[in-house]
């Protein structure tokens, strides 16, 4: 399979500070890639290099085969940005900024104005079309911005935390939309906060942290390789004090029981068995793979130690 | 259509080119009061009080009366701010709103940007320009012996300011840092250049200094199309305002090529 970008060892500086300590690694066509990390981790410091808002310090970047710095004109054309940070223009309307937007892309016409229109209706912006940006609420603002990454029509959409400060309805219909566009052949690069969503949405997800990549694979591999597996215990008697070896794989206490993490390698007889001597009362029993976020935090919070 | 074309074949993405071209020109029509006809009125207040209150006290060319005189260097100061604030404003603007994102993000390369900015940049001096001097014009009997020599200085003084307002939008990072350049910077350059009197009627000590200010030979050039009379040589006026365009230009594109304060 061709591959939509490669990073290759890239560097970012800022001062003595290193934002991306030589970060490699590619991203297939027509994947749903998703970024991941906690904050300050270099993801949006890395979207901007791949789009041309950061000067890389080292390395390179090239989007379906084009190098970010000395290809630049082919490989923004093949690349949409939907920026984390609201951006307003007060002197022009959506759909002047969209005509424009266009017009820097080189596009114009009949067809160009078809399709404008097309994703002002898709995105429910065409009641909108002749207002200002200021005028908007901050989830329409969203959706202009993602009409503007795709005006030029590129292969590859990379959404930064896209639903940020966005309700649920909007949310749903933005990924709805980034669904249809995934099926319709798209690469899809998304950085979120919102795991849960990462991890129904993306075939492959990175994480990183401090400026390095900790952990790079498809979503489910990531998931069934976690040592650990989750049981969920009702008890008739949550008051009861845990011994030591169940206090240690304690992760949540609930008002009707526990939630421990075992090795998935563990004998589920041999934790059955400490919870009956530990006096527990269990009413319910119920076993579940980790989650994405469980991931995260345990390959961050190692990070930090 | 076809050249638009051509240009896009060469490697001069002039769509692009033109799109930002015509957006920078539609965002100072947009706000025309402030942008055009205020600078045209506060320009024609200058005419009114130096033209009446200190007329007798200034050394002008002979036969020509103090308004006249003044006109040429009043119409010069306006477009050289104009100039100036139009890719200054502009650019911090785009800043601060972050909709410069937008242009970062697409294939318009570095001189597309800068050409695009600064051509605005001259329609909006020469806008302000051609305004004051067609009231100046109601008023007063004005002479334009050579017009080449006034578009000439008109459209590369409008580019200079240009240039060097989109260096001061490229460095500053907020609007107090702008405005530093422009009240310590600018406007004294603009005020002390000949725009009010010639040079020749300055003490021996301010005559040289003159000569270093560059807009001096912008005004003093612009002003020798109107009346074939200059403080230097027009060619000496024209080589230092040329010599300046290539200058600001050569460091903007610089900037703009490394990304300095916009790709970081």
């Amino acid at each position: 399979m061709s591959l939509a970008v490669q990073f290759n060892q890239v560097v970012k500086k800022y001062g003595e500070f290193q934002a991306l300590k030589g970060v490699s690694f590619d991203v297939e066509e027509g994947a749903f890639f998703g970024l991941l990390g906690p904050n300050g981790a270099g993801k949006s410091t890395l979207i901007n290099a791949m789009s041309g808002l950061v000067v890389p310090t080292s390395g390179s970047i090239h989007v379906q085969g084009f190098d970010v710095i000395d290809g630049y004109r082919d490989s923004r054309k093949l690349l949409g940005l939907v920026p984390q940070e609201l951006i307003a223009d007060p002197f022009f309307t959506i759909k002047e900024l969209l005509e424009l937007q266009s017009g820097y892309f080189g596009m114009k016409g009949p067809e160009q104005n078809r399709w404008i229109n097309e994703l002002l209706e898709r995105l429910a912006l065409a009641d909108k079309a002749n207002s200002n940006t200021s005028q908007l609420s901050g989830g329409m603002k969203r959706r202009v911005l993602i009409a503007m990454a795709l005006v030029h029509k590129p292969r590859v959409l990379v959404l930064d935390e896209p639903t940020a400060g966005v309700d649920v309805d909007l949310r749903r219909t933005l990924w709805d939309f980034t669904k249809e566009l995934h099926k319709q052949g798209h690469t899809i690069i998304l950085t979120t906060h919102y795991l849960e969503e990462a991890e129904a949405l993306c075939d492959r997800v990175a994480i990183m942290q401090h400026g390095e990549i900790k952990a790079l694979d498809d979503t489910q591999k990531l998931l069934s390789q976690h040592p650990y597996r989750y049981l969920r215990v009702n008890v008739a008697n949550p008051e009861i004090d845990l011994p030591g070896l169940l206090a240690e794989r304690l992760v949540e206490k609930e008002s009707n029981g526990f939630v421990f993490q075992v090795d998935k390698e563990s004998s589920m007889t041999e934790t059955l068995g400490l919870m009956a001597q530990a006096g527990l009362d269990v009413t319910d029993v119920s076993s579940r793979d980790a989650t994405l976020e469980e991931v995260f935090l345990d390959l961050t919070s190692e990070g930090m130690a | 259509m076809k050249r638009f074309i051509m240009m896009n074949l060469i490697g001069f993405n002039f769509t692009g080119f033109w799109a930002l071209f015509v957006k920078e020109v539609r965002r100072f029509y947009s706000v025309v009061v402030q942008t055009v006809f205020a600078p045209v009125v506060s320009t024609l207040l200058y005419l009114l009080v130096f033209g009446q209150v200190i007329a007798s006290q200034i050394e002008t060319y002979s036969g020509l009366s103090y308004s006249q005189f003044l006109i040429p260097g009043l119409v010069m100061m306006a477009i050289l701010q104009n100039a100036f604030s139009n890719t200054s404003s502009s650019l911090i603007q785009s800043k601060m709103h972050g909709n410069l994102t937008f242009v970062l993000l697409s294939p318009i390369s570095p001189f597309e940007l800068y050409l695009a900015f600064i051509a605005a940049s001259v329609v909006r001096g020469i806008a302000v320009g051609l305004g004051i001097l067609m009231v100046g014009a109601i008023w007063f009997d004005l002479t334009w012996l050579d017009p080449v020599w006034i578009i000439l200085f008109a459209v590369l003084s409008a580019a200079m300011m240009g240039g060097l307002g989109m260096l001061a939008g490229i460095v500053s990072e907020k609007y107090d840092q702008l405005a530093a350049f422009q009240n310590f910077i600018i406007m004294p350059l603009t005020f002390l250049s000949g725009v009010f009197y010639s040079i020749h009627g300055l003490p021996e000590i301010w005559q040289q200094a003159s000569h270093f200010n560059p807009f001096f030979y912008m005004v003093d050039g612009f002003r020798y199309g109107f009346f074939q009379q200059s403080d230097v040589s027009v060619y000496l006026s024209l080589s230092v305002t040329i010599f300046f365009v290539v200058l600001v230009s050569a460091i903007n594109l610089i900037l703009l090529h490394k990304g300095v304060k916009i790709r970081q």
